[in-house]
């Protein structure tokens, strides 16, 4: 169980100060996910041909210098790692795909939080408000991010088990509830070829889309199908290199509320994470129904 | 050896004119038990509900034994040498926790399920000896508020009855979010105990079957549980303890979260624990054993660093004080009785043995609960029948129960070398069998052998 | 119940972006026995959970903006108004007295109500009076899936339209709805409106402050067939 937050930004304003304002929402999520917290920022784009990986090393005294040496032998070119805390943002001339084969292979003991062309995941446990100033997120600008905060419910508190889940290139899947029917399609999807590191039922649920995806559904179709092949409680919300997506189970027993003013879209499960916005009190609000797939995309607004 | 178990549970076998003529051999799958519902349901057409709890063999705390003083451990004087059973409920967020005398409370049952004179014994009991008792799935009464000195206060998914002014005059809040004999069903009342005086108390037409939800009705989840208990303690204003009971299902999970919800007190009510009326199916097969739900709460709670700081309650077979003293071992704070406390008061008691067969039953069988028909007047919300029960000789009678619990309790204890119930711990006990070993988590007798955790095996 | 002298002086403006929730809910419960403002103006509530719950005095509670879960939750007597939006369970087992939510309200608005009146003016959502005891709710706009399950007594008006299972499992409660119906839950069938109906409309309307034509409203209720078990009903339970 936990909370949700996200932000799109419409004005250069917003887009300035995204991480500030996410930062906040995300405190105001933390009784509902005292664990861990995790946000997936849309920012920076990677120049043509290269890609941004994010690695996550469990080291406190991390050599990211010299994996950045690994990637340059690899690909040629490889940038400075942006740094903060546990995590590693390394944009390198390279397809996503070799960038994260590469690290698989040389680098088993990293994790790759999130890959693609903007995204970048960082995530971590303890409360919201300490990995908010960990993570220096007041820094950030970006064009829209999704946060999350953790009440584990059936699996452990770490790192690798907290949201957002990456389920593919500049995609990530954060998620408030609690799915039913994960284990077994877990099995299934592993014989698909998907991998999962953890017991987490949102991982299954990432899983899933990332497989109906790659099978050539679109991200509506994909979470489309989550209505007939997901069984129990979510809201869930999906972020892609363009916008962000919401779905809500036909039960619908877990909240959500969606708000919308001249500068911004919010998404969140709870009012008072979005009463921090600037305009907030002017915005209009609604509430998402069950089973309608919504999404926001940077051309559609 | 098998056979000799089951013998115990067949009413005709206990009668010496039906012993088993040497030639006839019953099958284990379809023995007699299983031959009459298969019967009955072929009748009916419905599944059968029923009281009581889970008849069948489970794992319990008498596969667990005591290792008392000798050359290495010293016991105590009886008498002389105090060995205290006081509990303090509550003390994690609430200006005002329970302060009990003795380690068993009476656990959540309803005016509805029992009769007036039933719950005010409880309640006399209870007093009495300085302990609590719980309302149930029909809100609170007058008469219970009345004789019971410190009374917990249950909001359940139904909230028949629910209202601000019982919150207030309550000693303590308990949100159910289910029991071991059920969890994941909601409350039933089947019509005939749907008296006037039930049906107003929960806004339902007089006589029909009560339907009940089995989800709270304005949250779920751990996140939008802990916003709820935020609104109890605000309407509250901070005083009453909030206990979370649930049956013992994925029980490690719901004790943290129920800690992470913000509860101060966790009521964990294994497979065991009985109810007034559900199908027993649900019963039988649904739930785990009270006793691995003990060690796996008090394990949960030791992780989070919460053990003792929020209380455990434990429930669901609870018969003497042997089982008190091996919950407490385990880790429990406190411990709840439901059925046995009926019992003290006469439930399947052997003098009612005639009355019990008028109605298709016998005594030490009797679990229809759901009827409204008992004899002895607990179970039954028909004026006659429950003006057979005295609540007087009653209450006296949980109050003799509950001092011979607390004194097998202490003498357990004292046994032991402990000066108070509370010291009882994990490493006091061994186990019979290998089931009992890894569901406790204490060694085989004899041996240093965890199963899954620790020693040789074979 | 004792009379308590009400001050008529001016209203009492809390900000909840100075004053912790916990002291304002508490000098609001005093109120129960004790004398004070009987006009009050919250400001900032931003969201927050357990506003104005547990009250037990006749005053006037205005507060400005939108409020969490379980505002005005458990209360008697008082008039509580939400001038923007309400979270879940607004209201949730009012007592008695009246609560009204000018923009919309989430889920379980009114839930196991047991007296009062709620009036949501714009669109409450899922369960909308779900399990309610005697409560009568109006609300202005739809109201979403599952509203009135297993609604027990008391009275929704929905001048919308109104989402799938409808009054599930419903006891002896009263559901009037003038737009559409997505589906009816189990047991809930439509039922005729007479005069009186149209009058219990009519009244619950005109104290909603709500204009519309009574007579416009369908009415729904229980069939009566699951109040006892019978095999034949598997299906439905």
């Amino acid at each position: 169980m936990c909370g949700i937050v996200g932000l799109f930004a419409k004005s250069p304003e917003v887009e300035e100060r995204l991480g500030e304002h996410l930062g906040a929402m995300l405190v105001q999520m933390s009784s509902r996910g005292p664990d861990s917290a995790g946000v997936a920022v849309y920012r920076d784009p990677a120049p043509g041909g290269w890609s941004k990986l994010t690695l996550y090393s469990a080291s406190p005294h991390e050599q990211w210098a010299a994996v950045r040496d690994e990637l340059r032998d690899a690909f040629g070119d490889c940038d400075e790692p942006g740094i903060r805390a546990s995590h590693a943002v390394f944009v390198v001339d390279s397809d996503a795909d070799a960038a994260q084969t590469l690290i698989r292979e040389r680098r088993p003991d990293l994790r790759v939080m999130s890959a693609g062309e903007v995204i970048e995941i960082y995530k971590e446990t303890g409360p919201p408000e300490q990995f908010a100033a960990a993570f220096a997120l007041e820094d950030f600008q970006g064009t829209h991010a999704l946060g999350h905060t953790r009440m584990a419910t059936e699996s452990r508190v770490t790192t690798e088990g907290s949201h957002p889940f990456s389920t593919g290139l500049d995609l990530c899947l954060v998620h408030n509830g609690s799915l039913s029917n994960h284990n077994r399609l877990r099995e299934n999807l592993r014989r698909e070829g998907i991998e999962f590191q953890t017991e987490n039922d949102t991982e299954v649920a990432a899983g899933y889309l990332a497989w109906r995806m790659r099978e050539g559904a679109t991200l509506e179709e994909a979470l489309d199908g989550c209505l007939t092949d997901l069984d129990g409680f979510y809201t869930f919300a999906v972020g892609t290199a363009d916008g962000f997506a919401v779905l809500r189970d036909p039960i619908a027993c877990k909240p959500a509320v969606l708000a919308e003013t001249d500068e911004w879209v919010a998404m969140s499960s709870e009012w008072r994470a979005i009463a921090v916005l600037p305009g907030a009190a002017d915005a209009e609000a609604w509430e998402p129904q069950p089973e309608v797939v919504y999404v926001w995309e940077k051309e559609k607004v | 050896m098998a056979t000799e178990q089951r013998s115990a549970v067949r009413p005709h076998e206990s009668d010496p004119a039906s012993a088993r003529p040497w030639n006839l051999r019953e099958s284990y799958l379809f023995d007699r038990t299983a031959i009459a519902e298969i019967q009955r349901a072929a009748r009916e057409g419905i599944y059968d509900i029923r009281g009581f709890g889970a008849k069948r063999r489970l794992p319990h705390f008498d596969d667990l034994l005591f290792l008392g003083a000798s050359i290495s451990r010293y016991p105590l004087e009886g008498y002389r040498e105090k060995c205290g059973t006081d509990v303090v409920l509550g003390t994690r967020f609430a200006t005002k926790p329970l302060e009990l005398k003795i380690p068993v409370t009476i656990a959540g049952m309803s005016f509805g399920a029992l009769s007036a004179p039933a719950k005010e014994a409880l309640g006399r009991g209870a007093t009495e000896v300085g302990t609590s008792t719980t309302t149930g799935d029909g809100g609170m009464t007058n008469e219970e508020r009345e004789h019971s000195r410190t009374l917990v206060y249950q909001l359940l998914p139904s909230r028949y009855g629910m209202n601000p002014d019982d919150l207030r005059r309550a000693d303590a809040i308990e949100v159910v979010v289910g029991q071991g004999a059920k969890p994941g069903g909601g409350g039933m009342l089947l019509g005939h105990k749907i008296s006037d005086r039930v049906a107003e108390m929960r806004d339902l037409p007089k006589g029909i079957d009560q339907r009940s939800a089995s989800r709270h009705p304005d949250w779920t989840g751990p996140d939008d549980l802990e916003i709820k208990i935020h609104e109890l303690r605000e309407i509250t204003d901070w005083e009453k303890p909030i206990f979370v009971k649930v049956g013992a299902t994925r029980t490690y999970y719901d004790v943290q979260l129920a800690v992470k919800a913000g509860a101060d007190v966790i009521v964990v009510d294994g497979m065991q624990g009985g109810t007034a009326a559900t199908q027993d199916v649900f019963i039988e097969h649904v739930g785990i054993p009270t006793l691995p739900a003990t060690r796996i709460a008090a394990d949960a709670l030791q992780e989070l660093g919460m053990h003792r700081k929020v209380q455990l309650i434990v429930s669901g077979g609870i018969r003497s004080g042997a089982d008190v003293a091996k919950a407490l071992a385990l880790g429990a704070d406190a411990v709840s009785i439901g059925t046995a406390a009926l019992v003290a008061m006469g439930d399947n008691s052997p003098e009612y043995d005639e009355a019990y067969r008028e109605i298709g039953s016998a005594a030490g069988f009797y679990d229809d609960y759901q009827a409204g028909r008992d004899p002895v007047g607990i179970s039954t919300q028909d004026d006659e029948l429950a003006a057979r029960f005295d609540p007087v000789v009653g209450g006296r009678k949980v109050a003799n129960y509950l001092r011979v619990l607390t004194l097998e309790t202490q003498t357990l204890a004292r046994a032991c070398g402990k000066t108070h119930v509370h010291n009882l711990e994990p490493e006091d006990l061994v186990a019979l069998t290998v089931e009992a070993a890894a569901m406790a988590k204490v060694p085989l007798a004899g041996t240093d052998w965890i199963p899954g955790v620790s020693g040789r095996s074979g | 119940m004792a009379v308590v002298a009400r001050e008529k002086a001016a209203v009492e403006v809390v900000d909840l972006a100075s004053t912790p929730l916990r002291e304002l809910n508490r000098r609001l419960h005093d109120l129960a026995t004790a004398p004070g403002p009987a006009a009050w103006r919250i400001l900032n509530p931003n969201g927050a959970h357990a506003l104005a719950c547990g009250l037990d005095a006749e005053i006037d509670v205005e507060i400005d903006g939108h409020v969490g879960y379980y505002c005005a939750g458990m209360n008697k007597r008082a008039t509580v108004r939400v001038h923007g939006n309400a979270s879940t369970g607004i209201a949730e087992n009012l007592m008695s007295g009246r609560v009204i939510v000018e923009g919309n309200a989430s889920q379980s608005a009114g839930a196991t109500g047991r007296g009062g009146l709620l009036v949501v003016h714009g669109d409450a959502s899922s369960r909308c009076g779900i399990s309610m005891k005697g409560i009568d709710i109006v609300v202005g706009g739809s109201v979403g899936h599952m509203s009135a399950f297993m609604a027990q007594t008391g009275c929704l008006v929905v001048c919308g339209d109104a989402g799938d299972a409808l009054g599930d499992s419903i006891y002896e409660a009263r559901l009037y709805v003038r737009g559409s119906v997505a589906g009816l839950g189990a047991d809930c069938v439509e039922k005729e409106l007479r005069d009186d109906h149209v009058e219990q409309v009519a009244r619950l309307l005109d104290a909603a402050g709500i204009d519309a034509d009574p007579a416009e409203f369908r009415r729904y209720g229980s069939a009566r067939q699951l109040y006892n078990f019978k095999i034949d009903n598997a299906g439905a339970y």
